[in-house]
Protein backbone atom coordinates (compact mmCIF):
# COMPACT_ATOMS: atom_id res chain seq x y z
CA UNK A 1 0.00 0.00 0.00
CA UNK A 2 2.77 2.50 1.03
CA UNK A 3 4.73 1.21 -2.02
CA UNK A 4 1.11 2.56 -4.48
CA UNK A 5 1.11 5.41 -2.55
CA UNK A 6 4.27 6.26 -3.19
CA UNK A 7 4.55 5.40 -6.85
CA UNK A 8 1.16 7.73 -7.12
CA UNK A 9 2.89 10.50 -5.46
CA UNK A 10 5.84 10.08 -7.89
CA UNK A 11 3.64 10.08 -10.90
CA UNK A 12 1.62 13.36 -10.08
CA UNK A 13 4.82 14.71 -9.18
CA UNK A 14 6.42 13.54 -12.65
CA UNK A 15 2.88 14.82 -14.61
CA UNK A 16 3.29 18.87 -12.83
CA UNK A 17 7.16 18.14 -14.13
CA UNK A 18 6.98 18.86 -18.06
CA UNK A 19 5.03 21.52 -17.70
CA UNK A 20 8.11 23.10 -15.48
CA UNK A 21 10.51 23.25 -18.04
CA UNK A 22 11.82 21.67 -21.15
CA UNK A 23 14.93 20.10 -19.74
CA UNK A 24 14.84 16.36 -19.00
CA UNK A 25 13.09 15.22 -16.75
CA UNK A 26 14.55 12.74 -14.06
CA UNK A 27 13.55 10.74 -11.40
CA UNK A 28 15.57 9.74 -8.33
CA UNK A 29 16.83 5.72 -8.22
CA UNK A 30 14.95 5.01 -5.24
CA UNK A 31 14.68 1.92 -6.82
CA UNK A 32 17.67 1.19 -7.37
CA UNK A 33 19.01 2.51 -4.13
CA UNK A 34 21.02 5.56 -5.84
CA UNK A 35 19.43 8.08 -3.53
CA UNK A 36 20.36 8.68 0.29
CA UNK A 37 18.28 11.44 2.55
CA UNK A 38 21.21 10.81 5.63
CA UNK A 39 21.00 13.29 8.70
CA UNK A 40 23.47 13.74 11.87
CA UNK A 41 22.94 15.49 14.70
CA UNK A 42 25.36 15.63 17.44
CA UNK A 43 25.06 13.30 20.84
CA UNK A 44 25.66 14.96 24.31
CA UNK A 45 27.97 16.74 21.90
CA UNK A 46 30.66 14.04 22.15
CA UNK A 47 29.83 12.01 18.68
CA UNK A 48 27.56 12.43 15.72
CA UNK A 49 24.89 10.06 15.81
CA UNK A 50 23.42 9.31 12.27
CA UNK A 51 20.49 7.63 10.62
CA UNK A 52 18.45 8.12 7.40
CA UNK A 53 14.91 7.67 5.74
CA UNK A 54 15.04 4.54 4.04
CA UNK A 55 11.49 5.61 2.05
CA UNK A 56 11.30 8.82 -0.27
CA UNK A 57 10.67 9.42 -4.46
CA UNK A 58 11.20 12.12 -6.17
CA UNK A 59 11.50 14.16 -9.55
CA UNK A 60 13.42 16.77 -10.81
CA UNK A 61 14.39 18.29 -14.52
CA UNK A 62 17.87 19.15 -15.07
CA UNK A 63 19.76 21.01 -17.70
CA UNK A 64 23.52 21.57 -17.31
CA UNK A 65 22.66 24.96 -19.27
CA UNK A 66 20.04 26.54 -17.72
CA UNK A 67 20.22 25.26 -13.97
CA UNK A 68 18.10 27.93 -12.74
CA UNK A 69 15.53 26.28 -14.61
CA UNK A 70 15.92 23.35 -12.42
CA UNK A 71 12.52 22.24 -10.48
CA UNK A 72 13.08 19.39 -7.68
CA UNK A 73 10.15 17.52 -5.43
CA UNK A 74 10.87 14.88 -2.92
CA UNK A 75 8.52 13.35 -1.11
CA UNK A 76 9.43 11.44 2.10
CA UNK A 77 7.87 8.80 4.25
CA UNK A 78 9.12 9.84 7.64
CA UNK A 79 8.36 6.79 9.13
CA UNK A 80 11.05 5.32 7.07
CA UNK A 81 13.86 7.08 9.57
CA UNK A 82 16.24 4.34 10.20
CA UNK A 83 18.67 5.32 13.03
CA UNK A 84 20.09 1.40 13.45
CA UNK A 85 18.30 0.77 16.55
CA UNK A 86 14.67 0.01 16.66
CA UNK A 87 13.94 1.75 20.17
CA UNK A 88 15.78 5.15 18.96
CA UNK A 89 13.78 4.71 15.96
CA UNK A 90 10.42 4.22 17.19
CA UNK A 91 11.12 6.97 19.67
CA UNK A 92 11.97 9.72 16.67
CA UNK A 93 8.49 8.14 15.37
CA UNK A 94 6.59 9.08 18.35
CA UNK A 95 4.51 12.11 19.12
CA UNK A 96 8.01 13.49 20.72
CA UNK A 97 9.95 13.96 17.72
CA UNK A 98 8.63 13.02 13.93
CA UNK A 99 4.57 12.15 15.23
CA UNK A 100 5.02 9.92 12.16
CA UNK A 101 1.19 9.02 13.24
CA UNK A 102 -0.20 12.48 12.73
CA UNK A 103 1.70 13.68 10.13
CA UNK A 104 2.63 10.98 7.73
CA UNK A 105 4.09 13.27 4.80
CA UNK A 106 7.37 14.70 4.59
CA UNK A 107 7.85 16.98 1.65
CA UNK A 108 10.44 19.36 -0.35
CA UNK A 109 10.08 21.31 -3.32
CA UNK A 110 12.50 23.89 -4.33
CA UNK A 111 11.78 27.02 -5.39
CA UNK A 112 14.92 28.20 -6.49
CA UNK A 113 17.82 27.13 -7.56
CA UNK A 114 21.28 29.25 -8.71
CA UNK A 115 24.15 28.00 -10.13
CA UNK A 116 27.09 29.44 -8.23
CA UNK A 117 29.92 28.04 -10.90
CA UNK A 118 32.31 25.30 -10.38
CA UNK A 119 29.55 22.49 -10.01
CA UNK A 120 28.08 23.90 -6.73
CA UNK A 121 24.46 25.27 -6.59
CA UNK A 122 22.31 26.45 -4.25
CA UNK A 123 18.75 24.93 -3.58
CA UNK A 124 16.45 27.31 -2.14
CA UNK A 125 12.56 25.38 -1.41
CA UNK A 126 9.90 24.51 1.11
CA UNK A 127 10.70 21.41 3.47
CA UNK A 128 7.69 20.22 5.04
CA UNK A 129 7.77 18.58 8.25
CA UNK A 130 5.34 18.14 10.49
CA UNK A 131 3.05 19.97 8.41
CA UNK A 132 5.06 23.05 9.42
CA UNK A 133 6.22 24.74 6.17
CA UNK A 134 9.94 26.76 6.00
CA UNK A 135 12.00 27.60 3.68
CA UNK A 136 15.59 25.86 3.58
CA UNK A 137 18.92 26.25 1.76
CA UNK A 138 21.13 23.19 0.54
CA UNK A 139 24.53 23.62 -0.81
CA UNK A 140 24.51 21.38 -3.23
CA UNK A 141 27.41 20.24 -5.79
CA UNK A 142 26.62 18.23 -8.68
CA UNK A 143 29.03 15.09 -9.00
CA UNK A 144 28.27 14.18 -12.36
CA UNK A 145 26.63 12.87 -15.11
CA UNK A 146 26.27 10.66 -18.32
CA UNK A 147 25.62 7.72 -19.67
CA UNK A 148 25.29 4.45 -17.36
CA UNK A 149 26.21 1.03 -18.49
CA UNK A 150 22.65 0.13 -19.27
CA UNK A 151 21.68 1.90 -21.72
CA UNK A 152 20.33 4.95 -19.56
CA UNK A 153 21.66 8.43 -18.36
CA UNK A 154 22.40 9.48 -14.56
CA UNK A 155 23.01 12.57 -13.10
CA UNK A 156 23.84 12.97 -9.22
CA UNK A 157 23.69 15.83 -6.77
CA UNK A 158 25.41 15.96 -3.11
CA UNK A 159 24.04 18.73 -0.88
CA UNK A 160 23.94 19.76 2.49
CA UNK A 161 21.62 21.32 4.65
CA UNK A 162 20.76 21.86 8.53
CA UNK A 163 17.48 22.76 10.23
CA UNK A 164 16.51 23.32 13.50
CA UNK A 165 14.50 21.05 15.95
CA UNK A 166 12.25 23.24 17.22
CA UNK A 167 11.57 25.35 14.13
CA UNK A 168 9.45 22.52 13.11
CA UNK A 169 7.68 21.80 16.18
CA UNK A 170 9.91 18.80 17.65
CA UNK A 171 10.60 20.75 21.35
CA UNK A 172 12.24 17.73 22.98
CA UNK A 173 15.54 18.94 24.50
CA UNK A 174 18.31 16.48 23.42
CA UNK A 175 20.53 18.93 24.79
CA UNK A 176 22.36 22.16 24.11
CA UNK A 177 24.67 20.65 21.27
CA UNK A 178 21.48 18.81 19.54
CA UNK A 179 19.42 21.39 18.68
CA UNK A 180 19.92 20.77 14.77
CA UNK A 181 20.13 18.16 12.74
CA UNK A 182 22.69 18.87 9.72
CA UNK A 183 21.05 16.76 6.52
CA UNK A 184 23.22 15.46 4.13
CA UNK A 185 21.54 14.25 0.41
CA UNK A 186 23.57 12.30 -1.78
CA UNK A 187 20.73 11.63 -5.24
CA UNK A 188 20.90 10.14 -8.46
CA UNK A 189 18.33 10.93 -10.98
CA UNK A 190 17.93 8.63 -14.35
CA UNK A 191 16.25 10.58 -17.32
CA UNK A 192 13.01 9.41 -18.37
CA UNK B 1 1.59 -27.30 52.91
CA UNK B 2 4.09 -26.63 49.61
CA UNK B 3 1.47 -27.95 46.88
CA UNK B 4 -2.13 -26.91 46.38
CA UNK B 5 -4.84 -29.05 47.56
CA UNK B 6 -8.19 -29.59 46.39
CA UNK B 7 -9.35 -27.01 48.46
CA UNK B 8 -6.08 -24.54 49.13
CA UNK B 9 -3.23 -22.78 47.52
CA UNK B 10 -0.13 -23.91 48.73
CA UNK B 11 2.82 -21.71 49.58
CA UNK B 12 4.26 -22.41 45.84
CA UNK B 13 1.49 -20.61 44.09
CA UNK B 14 0.89 -17.81 46.56
CA UNK B 15 4.07 -16.90 46.66
CA UNK B 16 4.34 -16.65 42.73
CA UNK B 17 0.66 -14.89 42.69
CA UNK B 18 2.02 -12.35 45.03
CA UNK B 19 5.52 -12.13 43.11
CA UNK B 20 3.87 -11.57 39.89
CA UNK B 21 1.39 -9.18 41.42
CA UNK B 22 3.79 -6.96 42.86
CA UNK B 23 6.43 -7.33 39.85
CA UNK B 24 2.80 -6.16 37.37
CA UNK B 25 2.67 -3.31 39.66
CA UNK B 26 6.26 -2.57 39.66
CA UNK B 27 6.68 -3.08 35.81
CA UNK B 28 3.61 -0.68 35.03
CA UNK B 29 4.96 1.73 36.89
CA UNK B 30 8.07 2.48 35.59
CA UNK B 31 6.98 1.81 32.28
CA UNK B 32 4.55 4.71 32.70
CA UNK B 33 6.89 6.80 34.11
CA UNK B 34 10.18 6.14 32.14
CA UNK B 35 8.84 6.58 28.72
CA UNK B 36 8.88 10.34 29.50
CA UNK B 37 11.38 10.80 31.03
CA UNK B 38 14.11 13.79 29.50
CA UNK B 39 16.85 12.98 27.65
CA UNK B 40 19.34 14.19 30.01
CA UNK B 41 17.48 12.58 33.07
CA UNK B 42 19.84 9.71 35.13
CA UNK B 43 17.65 7.37 34.76
CA UNK B 44 16.89 7.73 31.02
CA UNK B 45 19.00 4.74 29.83
CA UNK B 46 18.78 2.77 33.71
CA UNK B 47 14.81 2.45 34.29
CA UNK B 48 14.47 1.24 30.47
CA UNK B 49 17.58 -1.09 31.61
CA UNK B 50 16.05 -2.48 34.75
CA UNK B 51 12.14 -2.82 32.73
CA UNK B 52 13.59 -4.95 30.54
CA UNK B 53 15.87 -7.24 32.94
CA UNK B 54 12.65 -7.38 35.37
CA UNK B 55 10.43 -8.03 32.51
CA UNK B 56 12.29 -11.27 30.98
CA UNK B 57 12.33 -12.51 34.58
CA UNK B 58 8.77 -12.24 34.62
CA UNK B 59 8.09 -14.21 31.80
CA UNK B 60 10.71 -17.11 33.19
CA UNK B 61 8.43 -16.78 36.64
CA UNK B 62 5.28 -16.90 34.71
CA UNK B 63 6.05 -19.63 32.48
CA UNK B 64 7.35 -21.48 35.72
CA UNK B 65 3.91 -20.78 37.51
CA UNK B 66 2.16 -22.29 34.25
CA UNK B 67 3.80 -25.22 34.61
CA UNK B 68 3.22 -25.31 38.32
CA UNK B 69 -0.48 -24.73 37.80
CA UNK B 70 -0.52 -27.78 35.06
CA UNK B 71 1.36 -30.13 38.03
CA UNK B 72 -0.65 -29.36 40.74
CA UNK B 73 -4.05 -29.53 41.68
CA UNK B 74 -5.71 -26.34 41.04
CA UNK B 75 -8.35 -26.04 44.20
CA UNK B 76 -12.01 -25.96 43.48
CA UNK B 77 -13.65 -22.31 43.49
CA UNK B 78 -15.01 -21.41 46.96
CA UNK B 79 -18.52 -22.81 47.45
CA UNK B 80 -19.69 -19.36 48.23
CA UNK B 81 -19.54 -18.48 44.76
CA UNK B 82 -22.38 -18.44 42.33
CA UNK B 83 -21.96 -20.29 39.21
CA UNK B 84 -21.95 -16.89 37.35
CA UNK B 85 -18.83 -15.61 40.08
CA UNK B 86 -17.05 -19.01 39.41
CA UNK B 87 -16.84 -18.53 35.65
CA UNK B 88 -16.44 -14.77 35.76
CA UNK B 89 -13.85 -15.17 37.81
CA UNK B 90 -11.81 -18.41 35.75
CA UNK B 91 -12.15 -16.11 32.78
CA UNK B 92 -10.90 -13.05 34.26
CA UNK B 93 -7.73 -15.20 35.68
CA UNK B 94 -7.10 -16.70 32.37
CA UNK B 95 -7.16 -13.38 31.10
CA UNK B 96 -4.73 -12.30 33.39
CA UNK B 97 -2.69 -14.72 32.28
CA UNK B 98 -2.56 -14.13 28.58
CA UNK B 99 -1.86 -10.35 28.98
CA UNK B 100 0.83 -10.97 31.32
CA UNK B 101 2.20 -13.02 28.36
CA UNK B 102 1.39 -10.65 25.91
CA UNK B 103 3.01 -8.05 27.26
CA UNK B 104 6.37 -9.59 27.71
CA UNK B 105 6.30 -11.18 24.27
CA UNK B 106 5.53 -7.73 22.80
CA UNK B 107 8.37 -5.93 25.45
CA UNK B 108 11.05 -8.69 24.00
CA UNK B 109 9.46 -7.79 20.19
CA UNK B 110 9.77 -4.14 20.37
CA UNK B 111 13.65 -4.42 21.82
CA UNK B 112 15.02 -6.74 19.63
CA UNK B 113 13.31 -5.82 16.47
CA UNK B 114 16.73 -4.80 14.90
CA UNK B 115 18.42 -7.90 16.33
CA UNK B 116 20.10 -6.55 19.05
CA UNK B 117 19.23 -8.76 22.00
CA UNK B 118 18.17 -7.84 25.42
CA UNK B 119 20.65 -7.81 28.51
CA UNK B 120 19.30 -8.86 31.79
CA UNK B 121 20.55 -6.74 34.99
CA UNK B 122 24.35 -8.01 33.19
CA UNK B 123 23.69 -11.07 34.06
CA UNK B 124 23.30 -12.87 30.67
CA UNK B 125 21.66 -11.49 27.65
CA UNK B 126 18.20 -12.44 25.88
CA UNK B 127 19.23 -13.49 22.05
CA UNK B 128 16.92 -11.45 19.04
CA UNK B 129 14.86 -13.53 16.60
CA UNK B 130 14.80 -10.47 14.55
CA UNK B 131 11.65 -8.77 12.92
CA UNK B 132 8.90 -10.64 12.12
CA UNK B 133 6.77 -8.19 10.72
CA UNK B 134 7.80 -4.55 8.93
CA UNK B 135 7.74 -1.69 11.63
CA UNK B 136 7.74 -4.36 14.27
CA UNK B 137 8.68 -2.00 16.88
CA UNK B 138 5.93 0.46 16.36
CA UNK B 139 3.10 -2.21 16.07
CA UNK B 140 4.86 -4.31 19.65
CA UNK B 141 4.91 -0.81 21.47
CA UNK B 142 1.55 0.08 20.65
CA UNK B 143 -0.03 -3.22 21.64
CA UNK B 144 2.61 -3.08 24.48
CA UNK B 145 1.77 0.68 25.44
CA UNK B 146 -2.32 -0.17 25.44
CA UNK B 147 -2.59 -3.73 26.30
CA UNK B 148 -0.53 -2.70 29.47
CA UNK B 149 -3.22 -0.23 29.79
CA UNK B 150 -6.18 -3.06 29.80
CA UNK B 151 -3.98 -5.31 32.17
CA UNK B 152 -3.68 -2.68 34.86
CA UNK B 153 -7.29 -2.19 34.42
CA UNK B 154 -8.46 -5.92 35.00
CA UNK B 155 -6.16 -5.71 38.05
CA UNK B 156 -7.70 -3.08 39.30
CA UNK B 157 -10.88 -5.08 38.74
CA UNK B 158 -9.69 -8.43 40.50
CA UNK B 159 -8.56 -6.46 43.18
CA UNK B 160 -11.30 -4.96 44.06
CA UNK B 161 -13.87 -7.73 43.48
CA UNK B 162 -11.20 -9.63 46.04
CA UNK B 163 -12.17 -6.65 48.58
CA UNK B 164 -15.37 -6.63 47.62
CA UNK B 165 -15.26 -10.02 49.13
CA UNK B 166 -13.43 -9.10 51.70
CA UNK B 167 -15.40 -6.38 53.46
CA UNK B 168 -18.26 -6.60 51.65
CA UNK B 169 -19.38 -10.12 51.32
CA UNK B 170 -17.40 -11.19 54.18
CA UNK B 171 -16.81 -14.61 52.46
CA UNK B 172 -12.94 -15.33 53.68
CA UNK B 173 -12.19 -15.78 49.72
CA UNK B 174 -9.38 -13.29 50.06
CA UNK B 175 -7.70 -15.13 53.00
CA UNK B 176 -7.35 -18.70 50.28
CA UNK B 177 -4.59 -16.17 48.94
CA UNK B 178 -2.43 -15.50 52.25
Amino acid sequence: MKKILLALITASSLMTLPLLASAADYVLDDEGGHAFINFKIKHLGYSWLTGRFNTFTGAFNYDAAKVSDTKIIVDIDPASIDSNHAERDRHLKGPEFLNVRKFGKAKFVSTKISDKGNNQLEVVGDLTLLGITKSIVINAEKIGEGKDPWGGYRVGFSGTSRIGLKEFGMEESLGPASTHVDLELHIEGIRQ
Amino acid sequence: MLLNTQNSYGVVTKLLHWLVAIVVFGLFGVGFWMVDLGYYDYWNKLAPHYHKSVGILLLTVMVFRVAWRFFNVTPEPSQVLSPKEKKASHYVHMVLYVAIFGMCVTGYLISTADGRSIQVFNWFSVPALGAFIENQEDIAGNVHEWLSYGLIGLVIMHLLAALKHHFIDRDGILKRMF
